[in-house]
């Protein structure tokens, strides 16, 4: 689906990239921790969060996250849109909840950008 | 201690960027300049990602923990070396430090996203090459290698 198809889909708001909206996303990743996000989400996906910090969107940018959706209402930091802007990651923010947002992706044909985690690393 | 693969070949790129502890706005900016100029080299994707990767949550390491770091980048054909030195504490305990999960981060930290102890994991995961050094007192000293296959 397209990330316009994904903004009517969650009632989002578009906050940056409104002229990447033809974009087609087909996996995303969700969580609230950026080193979680850094050792799993794959390029392309969309990032699904309710993080509002200029961090995100540097993260989004070191893994070519395709756009940034704010779960839970929440709106970035005026810094944090900026630098969207600057390196044209598209930002969208919906009042839905993180469970609600995924199930209805998921609903539609979206798949996680992995199922699940190979054993964890750093254990013995 | 882990022997760390050093071609000595002329690099194609050097550079050296400062980074000052504790100013989180900026925390980031230094790896996506390195990512920028990684990606203009025509470097691999995969390779790209990786360094890019590497150098970011080593630049968050410094902004959360050190009053100042120094970040180096050197590439040749054959691998992409980054290495981090700040001025901070040290790491007392660097075996406890690699694992999954310990950490130290104050609130602010755990704020950005980070702080969960998967920093200096993360760092190992994505580099063919680690060396990890600390001192107390003194600092902390990373050496990361990412081999390029088959040449840029």
């Amino acid at each position: 689906m397209t990330l316009n198809d994904v903004a009517e889909l969650l009632d989002a708001e578009v906050l940056a990239g409104h002229d990447q909206l033809e974009m087609e996303v087909k996996t995303g990743f969700g969580a609230d921790l950026m080193s979680d996000v850094l050792a799993f989400a794959k390029p392309g996906s969309l990032l699904l969060t309710g993080l509002t910090n200029p961090q995100v969107v540097r993260t989004a940018d070191i893994l070519d996250i395709a756009a940034i959706i704010m779960v839970r209402g929440k709106r970035p930091v005026p810094e944090a849109i900026q630098l969207a802007k600057e390196i044209k990651i598209p930002v969208l923010s919906t009042r839905l909840i993180l469970f609600e947002t995924i199930g209805r992706l998921y609903e539609k044909g979206m798949r996680g950008c992995i199922e699940r985690v190979d054993n964890s690393f750093g254990r013995p | 201690m882990i022997t760390v693969l050093d071609v000595h070949e002329k690099p194609i790129f050097e550079s050296s960027y400062t980074v000052q502890g504790g100013n989180f706005d900026e925390a980031g900016k230094v790896a996506s300049q390195i990512k920028v100029i990684l990606k203009k080299l025509g470097l691999q994707t995969d390779v790209v990602r990786k360094a890019a990767l590497v150098a970011y949550e080593s630049e968050i390491n410094i902004v959360s923990y050190a009053r100042k770091g120094t970040i180096n980048i050197s590439i040749t054909p054959q691998r992409v070396k980054i290495e981090t030195i700040d001025e901070g504490h040290g790491i007392p305990d660097i075996e406890l430090a690699m694992q999954e999960g310990y950490s130290t981060a104050d609130a602010k930290i755990r704020e950005m996203g980070f702080g969960a102890g998967m920093g200096l994991c993360n760092i190992k995961k994505f580099s063919d090459q680690f060396q990890i050094t600390s001192e107390i007192g003194i600092g902390t000293h990373l050496k990361m290698i990412i081999l390029i296959e088959n040449g840029a």
